[in-house]
């Protein structure tokens, strides 16, 4: 499909020219196939997401197959708490995630980005945000929060929108006395990210991640004294 | 008075596409006075009105990267391609896509500046990409063309002012203006690939209306995207331009003094060419 015009220039070109041309196309092709190659690789989905999605979302892999990327549950967020991954994001492109540190899920109960999303990438099977599964809040900072040094913050249990199921205060005892430690129930909880959102600290004692991140995933081998 | 006039005849294609191309753009864009946006989504699946559509090659990425079906993208794939069948394909490119406002710059500035320069790439080229596209995809489990495409990264990114995004952009334009001549859309695009074999039978098409008015002088041909489509035309080998690769731009159309060229709905089936009946001379 060579455009008829360059045909007729061909004939009067030098074989020398020729070869060059023909060089230069080859290079040109392998470097665009090059490039876009390496872009797809690097855009391949992990295993588990890096990112929180929104709820509804499918199993990562699945996710990144189904979601066109369209940012419709975005604009129907109506508190606005989700982006589409940029380039320079930790998530492939275009698909939508939010931060729990700046703008955690609020858990509408009619759920709206899930039913704006066009694909079922975001499961239209979610109708109960309560089981939602963006990830899991885990406690990370047992030398930071507050409740560990024996004061009683609880801000974290304080906001979660399922008080008392998702996260509740557990006492334990040491050396201190009795401490009130915030402990998650990770079958309750939705990884809407409030807990993370409202921790007092500089950067968040209490984190939101992903489930397989939280909770790390069992290996196949056979574990604990059997 | 006279003087405008003509020179909006003569660009009426032009402005016509320039309009709806800036008008989808603002559809996305401008907040309207009530709130909310006259289309919701961005290019791969978007909603006009409260229906749904949804980009077929996008779609195709996502199923062979192993998508399970939703309804609603089903549905809005169906209407957007039996829509670009029936037409034309590649109507997208010069109409609703918002790369061919760059690519277009860079083809305006091209002919202003007297730019030659260009380096012959095939046009097989963006065939390959779109099979490696949907191979990729197939392999890799994620939407591979999506991971760059420009024209969702347009809307994405670049209307945020992503440094990004105005990258990929700027590579775009230079590439076009110093490298090839439409190099972007007419040699590399996948996308414009695909919506030329989707839209191979489109019936809207440029049509050589009195083939006695067209005084051969080759303007046409010179301002298309796409030259090799309207080759047979002006050969007189043919009556329309049937190729899939013509975008419907028009541009032939504002170039033609004489009236030689139209574009015509043809349902007519576009058999072996059996000759045209020639009026007058050559
Ligand atoms: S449940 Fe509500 S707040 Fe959470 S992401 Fe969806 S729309 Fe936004
Ligand atoms: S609405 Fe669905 S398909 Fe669109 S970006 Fe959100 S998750 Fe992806
Ligand atoms: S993430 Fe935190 S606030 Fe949200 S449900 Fe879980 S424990 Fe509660
Ligand atoms: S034949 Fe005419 S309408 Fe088709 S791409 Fe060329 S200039 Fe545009």
């Amino acid at each position: 499909m060579a455009d008829k015009t360059s045909a007729a220039a061909e004939v009067a070109e030098p074989e020398r020219r020729k070869v060059f041309r023909k060089i230069f196309r080859q290079l040109g092709v392998a470097t665009v196939v090059t490039m876009f190659g390496k872009a797809v690789l690097d855009s391949r989905p992990a295993r588990a997401a890096s990112v929180l999605r929104p709820p509804g979302a499918l199993p990562e892999p699945e996710f990144n197959a189904a979601c066109i990327r369209c940012g419709l549950c975005v604009e129907a967020c109506p508190y606005d708490i989700l982006h589409l991954a940029r380039w320079s994001d930790p998530a492939p492109t275009g698909t939508p995630y939010f931060v729990a540190r700046e703008d955690p899920c609020r858990m509408c109960t009619d759920i709206p980005c899930a039913r704006a999303c066009p694909t079922g990438a975001l499961s239209p099977l979610v109708t109960d945000i309560k089981k939602a599964d963006m990830g899991v809040a885990v406690l990370v900072g047992h030398e930071t929060c507050l409740n560990y040094k024996g004061l009683t913050c609880s801000i974290c249990v304080r906001v979660c929108p399922i008080i008392g199921e998702a996260i509740s205060l557990k006492p334990i005892k040491n050396e201190r006395g009795v401490l009130q430690i915030p402990t998650v129930d990770s079958n309750k909880c939705t990884g809407c990210g409030t807990c993370e959102k409202h921790c007092v600290l500089a950067e968040a004692a209490i984190r939101v991640l992903p489930r397989e991140l939280g909770l790390g995933v069992e290996g196949a081998q056979s574990v604990g004294r059997w | 008075m006279r003087q405008l006039q003509a020179m909006f005849f003569r660009n009426r294609w032009l402005f016509s596409r320039r309009i709806i191309q800036l008008l989808i753009i603002a559809a996305f864009t401008v907040e309207l006075p009530a709130g909310g946006y006259l289309a919701q989504g961005n290019l791969s699946s978007s909603v006009w009105f409260g229906i749904g559509l949804t980009d077929p090659y996008i779609w195709l990425q996502s199923l062979l990267a192993g998508a399970p079906l939703g309804k609603a993208a089903l549905f809005g794939v169906a209407i957007v391609a039996v829509f670009y069948l029936l037409l034309g394909g590649r109507i997208y490119c010069s109409w609703v896509c918002p790369i061919n406002l760059v690519t277009d710059l860079s083809y305006w500035v091209r002919q202003k500046l007297n730019i030659k320069s260009n380096f012959t790439l095939s046009k097989n080229i963006r065939v390959t990409i779109l099979m490696l596209s949907l191979l990729l995809s197939l392999l890799s489990g994620t939407l591979a063309w999506e991971a760059i495409n420009p024209i969702t990264l347009f809307q994405r990114e670049l209307m945020w002012g992503s440094v990004a995004g105005a990258t990929v952009l700027a590579s775009i334009f230079l590439f076009d203006v110093l490298v090839t001549r439409r190099g972007w859309c007419g040699h590399v695009c996948p996308v414009g690939a695909f919506y030329s074999e989707l839209g191979r039978e489109g019936r809207l098409r440029v049509k050589a209306t009195q083939v006695g008015a067209c005084g051969g002088c080759a303007k046409c041909i010179k301002v298309c995207p796409e030259p090799h489509v309207l080759a047979p035309v002006i050969a007189k080998k043919a009556t329309f331009v049937t190729s899939g690769d013509c975008t419907r731009c028009g541009a032939c159309l504002d170039q033609c003094s004489t009236g030689a060229l139209a574009m015509r709905l043809s349902f007519k089936k576009q058999g072996k060419f059996k000759g045209i009946p020639v009026v007058g001379g050559h």
